[in-house]
């Protein structure tokens, strides 16, 4: 299984995308990030505390899950339903930027469902999204504004990306279907 | 039922007058037989019994396939024909028909039609009725009390003269004590006996099921078993007063059955009956394989396991009497309800025989002279009726049945007009070759008679 | 998941857990200031009341359009069953119109399952008669779970009408599997044929039962039972078998006071008990709709192919 990002190699491009936010965005006060469950959570941590090491300011943190908005429910799935984990966004988001992190942008759906609940939670000022890695083949419109590294893939393959806090390891590899 | 006639062996017999029925086992407790025995029968009655009988001239031969049982008509003494009143659930034809394709060469037909039988008008319907059909006997069972209602005594003079062989207000008991007591002691004139079903009605209360554990996870109102045996004893206690004859219609718990041994060994003239759901179901059957199935709800309902163990132990002692169906067609759409909502009864005229060969023969829990003895010379006794045995002389009323045969319960290919019974789809081992009312066959399996037992 | 939730015997231990465990995420969706999710979009309910029910109804609905289910509610007036149509008919006249999901609640038991042989839709049993309550059930163990943070080895006690009671039913088969120690008390003429084998234990008297309880949970006395000669008198009843400040006291210290509503204060629970500190039977209510909302979600899906 090809590893295309180490652990070195991911601490330091997380660094890199926590300076280009602070320099894209003037009002650090306005700042949100919302990790989409379930590894866009601890990027949006790691990176909240990144920020923090850089000027001191703490950026207020959520969680999203976007189970209950994906468009493919109940399509074609044969047995259960997947499993619903909590949203956690303990603040408002009215009038913030948020920062919408994902670990992998693939065909863009997961955003979509991501954008349409944000909505359901208030009217943020403007949302940005971080993504470690784009692998392209897009089915909507959607572009990542802060991206880890960009991967061509193949359909037939798949990116897993694996974190410590979840995984037990920091590592990204692409596996042949 | 004409084709059935067609090219069997038993074809046009009912054009001969004289024929042989040789080979098959005869059992005939009554006259102690049990053997290869040949059988003349001429016209509507037995002639000759004997060890290879000489084949006459005139005389049609059929020879019965080895493994074939043959024995006196069996007689059920328990059968709701429906008819008048409720013909989309039964008529005397298609319950007659349904009779002797079950091997029945009889049957007992209860009072609570529409009008109640309880006057000579609806008794000689119902005959006129057997008469056109012409398939099984029947014998009409008239009411106890005017309009079954418990008040005043039915015109039971009347209704024996007319045809009736007993008396019940079954669907009910015979409402109070006093009436019950003045039934036993007016029947006794006329030698009737007066068939009870057993049911103390304020503990029945709206009760559904057998008051129990599957009831009771399943939330059905329960009917519990004193509900039946407190009635049995109230009525035992009255037959012994009063020296009436008492019979007790589909027993169900093993303390209905304490009581009857207790009746007769006091001197009570006291009989009972057992239908073939009580000595093979349980109330298991509430839940599974089908929960809240309503082809599983009759009156009195099916019980815990020791009762049906009870009524198998009665079968083999002798303390049980008779086997009855009690079959209670019921139409489809009123069977399609909520459990609570549901006519209490199921069929069981086309399903007997198999079920009493299957879990009462092969199980070893009955000989096939005992099964016998339950099926047509008891019930022939307790209504005092012409049957039970192939004497020379008596009716040509046979039952030629098929032990090993295996069935497959169909409610769709039966001949009921109804479908509820809760054996569709079992396999059973025994079964009916032939029907023989007398003397003309009225129900053939060509299969079995050819010695195809499948 | 099976097709249908007619009894908790349907479930799982795992379906359990994964239920109790939606409903957490669901209970969030209550708390936005947009109580919405586009999740069963499109999809026809149809609340099918036999039985008259603000609760439980109400608590179906929001949890349907919580989902942005299309919801429709059949409250049948007990006159028209008796003259005209059959339960089945009136399914399958529904079933034409091909809802995805039928919500019951009927006054016979097994009604859910007469109708799950006929339609081809998915039946939640919202109450059959006296058979069960699963969703019920559900939120009540959510709510023991809330405050107990486990379910295993609490000691339940369920008291007062056991013999009608749909809600005891479900209950004891939910909590005995999930490991609850379940005591049952009621008077002697209430308590149903065979509920020892249930793996529970069955006492008339509600002060063994309460004793060292951490939850107390009480069953609604129908006034009509006296004429049934179930007791003899309501305030009989509340003095041997109802709830008071005195016998919530032999509980432990910590014990919670659970009612499936609706109650009758003076008969089988004390107003002083009902609302006080120990009760949590408004929250059951509100746990009601993150529970339904969890069963409505699960259910919605494909069921499993079956061998």
């Amino acid at each position: 299984m090809p590893v295309v990002m180490d652990a070195d190699r991911m601490g330091r491009t997380l660094a890199r995308i926590a300076h280009e936010i602070l320099e894209r965005n003037r009002g650090v006060d306005e700042l949100a990030l919302v990790g989409i469950r379930t590894r866009g959570v601890p990027l949006a941590r790691r990176l909240a505390r990144a920020i923090f090491e850089i000027n001191g300011h703490e950026v207020p943190t959520g969680a999203l899950d976007i189970t209950l908005y994906r468009d493919d429910l109940m399509r074609h799935a044969v047995g259960p339903q997947p499993l619903i984990r909590k949203t956690e966004i303990p603040f408002s988001i009215d009038d913030k930027r948020i920062l919408l992190v994902d670990d992998v942008l693939y065909t863009g759906r997961t955003i979509r469902a991501a954008l349409d609940a944000l909505i359901d939670f208030g009217r943020p000022k403007a949302i940005q999204l971080i993504v470690m890695v784009d692998r392209g083949h897009r089915e909507l419109p959607i572009k990542a504004d802060y991206v880890g590294k960009n991967l061509p893939t193949s359909l037939s393959q798949s990116v897993q990306v694996h974190l410590q806090e979840i995984d037990g390891r920091d590592e990204v590899e692409i596996q042949e279907s | 039922m004409g084709s059935e006639l067609g090219n069997s062996p038993m074809g046009n017999l009912s054009k001969r007058e004289r024929w042989l029925l040789k080979g098959g086992r005869v059992i005939d407790p009554v006259n102690s037989r049990d053997g290869a025995f040949d059988l003349l029968i001429d016209g509507d009655r037995i002639v000759r019994v004997g060890r290879d009988l000489p084949v006459e001239g005139g005389v049609s031969v059929v020879e019965v396939p080895a493994g074939l049982v043959i024995c006196p008509g069996l007689i059920d003494m328990h059968v709701h024909l429906r008819e008048p009143g409720q013909e989309h659930k039964e008529t005397v034809a298609t319950g007659t028909a349904a009779a002797v394709a079950g091997g029945f060469t009889a049957v007992a037909c209860m009072p609570n039609t529409i009008p109640v039988n309880d006057n000579a008008g609806v008794t000689r319907f119902i005959l006129t009725k057997a008469a056109e059909a012409s398939l099984a006997r029947v014998y009409p069972i008239g009411a106890v009390s005017r309009g079954q209602q418990g008040e005043q005594l039915a015109d039971i003079a009347e209704l024996k003269e007319a045809g009736c062989v007993a008396v019940t207000d079954d669907g009910r008991p015979v409402a109070t004590a006093l009436l019950m007591r003045r039934a036993l002691e007016y029947t006794s004139m006329y030698d009737m006996p007066v068939i009870e079903h057993c049911e103390e009605q304020t503990l029945k209360g709206d009760g559904v099921a057998h008051e129990g554990f599957h009831a009771s996870a399943l939330g059905l109102r329960g009917i519990p078993a004193e509900a039946e045996s407190i009635m049995a004893l109230r009525d035992i206690a009255l037959a012994e007063l009063t020296r009436g004859a008492l019979h007790i219609a589909h027993m169900s718990a093993r303390q209905t059955l304490d009581a009857v041994r207790w009746g007769k060994s006091r001197g009570a003239n006291v009989t009972c009956e057992v239908t073939p759901h009580h000595f093979v179901l349980t109330d298991a059957m509430l839940g599974a394989p089908t929960a809240y199935d309503t082809n599983v709800k009759m009156n009195p309902p099916l019980r815990e396991a020791a009762d049906r163990d009870a009524m198998l132990a009665g079968l083999a002692d002798g303390s049980v009497d008779v086997i009855a169906t009690d079959h209670a067609p019921h139409h489809y759409d009123e069977k399609r309800v909520e459990f609570d909502h549901a006519p209490f009864g199921i069929t069981g005229l086309e399903t007997a025989v198999s079920l009493c060969f299957d879990r009462l023969v092969h199980t070893g829990v009955v000989s096939l002279s005992r099964l016998i003895e339950l099926l047509t010379v008891n019930p022939a006794r307790v209504l005092r009726v012409n049957g039970g045995s192939l004497s020379e002389g008596a009716p040509a009323d046979i039952s030629i049945l098929a032990p090993d045969m295996t069935v497959t319960v169909s409610a769709a290919a039966m001949r009921s007009k109804s479908r509820n019974t809760p054996f569709d789809g079992w396999t059973l081992r025994g079964g009916v070759a032939a029907t023989v009312v007398g003397g003309r066959s009225v129900y053939v399996d060509k299969n079995a008679m050819l010695g195809h037992c499948g | 998941m099976k097709k249908d939730l007619l009894s908790i015997n349907d479930l799982t231990r795992d379906d359990i857990y994964l239920i109790l465990d939606t409903a957490e995420a669901m209970r969030e969706v209550g708390e936005r200031p947009i109580k919405k999710v586009p999740t069963l979009r499109g999809r026809t309910i149809v609340n099918l009341f036999y039985e008259p029910s603000t609760r439980t109804r109400t608590s179906f609905e929001i949890a349907e359009k919580r989902l942005s289910a299309d919801t429709l509610n059949i409250a049948v007036a007990t006159s028209s069953v008796l003259k005209g149509e059959t339960l089945v008919d009136t399914a399958l006249n529904i079933e034409a119109m091909a809802p995805d999901m039928i919500v019951l609640r009927h006054a016979s038991s097994g009604a859910g399952h007469l109708l799950s042989r006929i339609c081809r839709s998915r039946i939640i049993n919202a109450g059959d008669g006296m058979h069960e309550h699963p969703t019920q059930a559900l939120l009540d163990a959510f709510t023991i779970r809330e405050h107990k943070k486990r379910l295993d080895g609490l000691k339940v006690a369920i008291v007062g009408d056991l013999l009608h009671s749909r809600v005891l039913r479900s209950n004891v088969l939910l909590l005995t599997t999930l490991g609850a120690c379940v005591w049952v008390s009621g008077p002697a003429t209430l308590v149903p044929r065979g509920m020892d084998q249930l793996g529970i234990r069955v006492t008339t008297s509600v002060d063994e039962a309460v004793a060292d309880a951490d939850v107390i949970m009480m069953l609604r006395i129908q006034q009509e039972r006296m004429q049934g000669a179930y007791f003899p008198s309501i305030r009989e009843y509340f003095t041997t078998f109802g709830m008071t400040r005195e016998r919530v006291a032999r509980a432990k210290p910590d014990v919670i006071i659970m009612h499936p509503g609706p109650m009758n204060r003076g008969v089988e629970i004390a107003s002083d008990v009902a609302d006080g500190p120990y009760s949590v039977i408004l929250q059951q209510v509100a746990n009601g709709v993150a529970v339904r909302m969890a069963v409505l979600y699960l259910l919605a899906g494909e069921p499993e192919v079956a061998d």
